[in-house]
């Protein structure tokens, strides 16, 4: 026999803020310089929207460590800008969506 | 799969995302109890839940009640291995509307971390003075006017009164320090009992700044030495952030809207005065001097 499921009430499923891309609320978005980033991880914990993550740039340094960088998930990032006033390798910078222009 | 998640409502640059994540990264799965206020609307809304833990929310004054409930059900069960129970409460949950809740769990000695995300201020509804609303912020039940510059009263001391109902660890933190936060978080779980823990998180609109200014300006609040960050464990003070080169208070008055009044207003520069003095007694009192 087939198990029987009954929900009562309103009931929310955990994480599904996720269908909700805020990505569109900002005037700016940060740009990552990969070549100042050191992958610190500082702007992954201040984040307030955790769209930014350290992934893998597949380039070896050379002490043989794989390279990592921080990438924005533009899909929820709202431009706060909080990423590039406590990066302290100048490796985040803000700029104007195209929209907003002129 | 991520304890907190992206797509919450916050406003962009709020801190009270960065306090929660930060909190949840050290404490690891758990229980959440949550009080009316900012967090409960951004991140609860039905259909967009954020949270990847078991979450609740009943009503403001209850959530160290739900809270207590939890714990004692968990014991009773035998399931306490399944994690920790934690609160997370505005500073108007805290400090005024449950007060008596808290006060309560304290005293029957629960073992639940409560984390109070203080704004300073009912931010949710915009910007109504609270127990812990700072003296001079101009918020619209005590606003700047010709016969008073803001909020008379000092913020509540409510880690003495944590202190004083003999909770187990007792820390202030600030998002300005997010690893700190986490540590705290961490540390506070190993004591059996009630834990107490407030966090200074920035809130964009109420304060009058922009979402870039958000760390920066909570960082001086700590540089100040208006909003000390102190550890203390089973009643004694273990630890405290030292501060090299203490600021002015008005550095971190400047950049806000609320308090944007006290530099022209003629009873201003006492109230100025007066915060510079809560400044000089926090660092006297905890040695934040370097």
């Amino acid at each position: 026999m087939e198990k029987l499921r009954i929900t009562l009430g309103a009931v929310s499923r955990p994480l599904e803020s996720l269908k909700v891309k805020t990505g569109d609320w900002g005037a700016e978005y940060p740009v990552v310089i990969e070549e100042n980033c050191k992958a610190c991880g500082d702007c992954v914990v201040y984040c307030p929207d955790l769209c930014i993550e350290l992934v893998e740039t597949g380039e070896v340094d050379e002490k043989g460590r794989k390279k990592k960088v921080a990438k924005v998930n533009y899909d929820y990032c709202k431009g706060c800008g909080t990423c590039s006033v406590v990066c302290r390798h100048e490796a985040i910078k803000m700029e104007i969506k195209e929209l907003y222009k002129g | 799969m991520k304890l907190f998640g992206s797509g919450h409502g916050a406003c962009p640059g709020c801190g009270l995302p960065i306090a929660v994540k930060s909190v949840l990264e050290g404490t690891g799965p758990c229980f959440v109890a949550n009080a009316t206020g900012c967090l409960e609307i951004i991140s609860s809304q039905y259909g967009k839940s954020a949270w990847g833990v078991p979450y609740i929310h009943s009503v403001f004054e209850n959530s160290a009640a739900v809270a207590a409930g939890i714990e004692a059900a968990l014991k009773a069960l035998g399931r306490k291995d399944e994690g920790p129970v934690v609160v997370f409460a505005g500073d108007g949950a805290t400090a005024d509307i449950g007060i008596g809740c808290l006060s309560g769990m304290f005293d029957r000695g629960h073992d639940v971390l409560y984390v109070c995300l203080d704004n300073e201020a009912y931010q949710n509804t915009g910007n109504q003075q609270s127990g812990l609303t700072p003296p001079g912020s101009n918020t619209t039940t005590t606003p700047a006017g010709k016969v008073l510059p803001g909020k008379v009263k000092p913020k509540k001391d409510m880690v003495s009164i944590a202190l004083a109902h003999k909770a187990r660890y007792v820390a202030t933190a600030s998002v300005a320090f997010p690893r700190d936060i986490t540590r705290k978080a961490k540390r506070a779980l190993e004591f059996e009992g009630p834990k107490y823990l407030q966090i200074h998180s920035v809130c964009v609109t109420g304060w009058g700044i922009a979402g870039k200014q958000a760390i920066p300006v909570a960082r001086l609040a700590v540089e100040t030495a208006l909003y000390p960050l102190v550890e203390y464990e089973d009643g004694q003070l273990v630890r405290v952030r030292k501060i090299k080169d203490r600021k002015p208070v008005e550095e971190y008055l400047k950049p806000q809207r609320r308090f944007r009044h006290l530099f022209k207003h003629p009873k201003g520069k006492e109230v100025i005065a007066e915060l510079q003095r809560i400044a000089d007694e926090n660092a006297k009192k905890y040695g934040l001097d370097e």
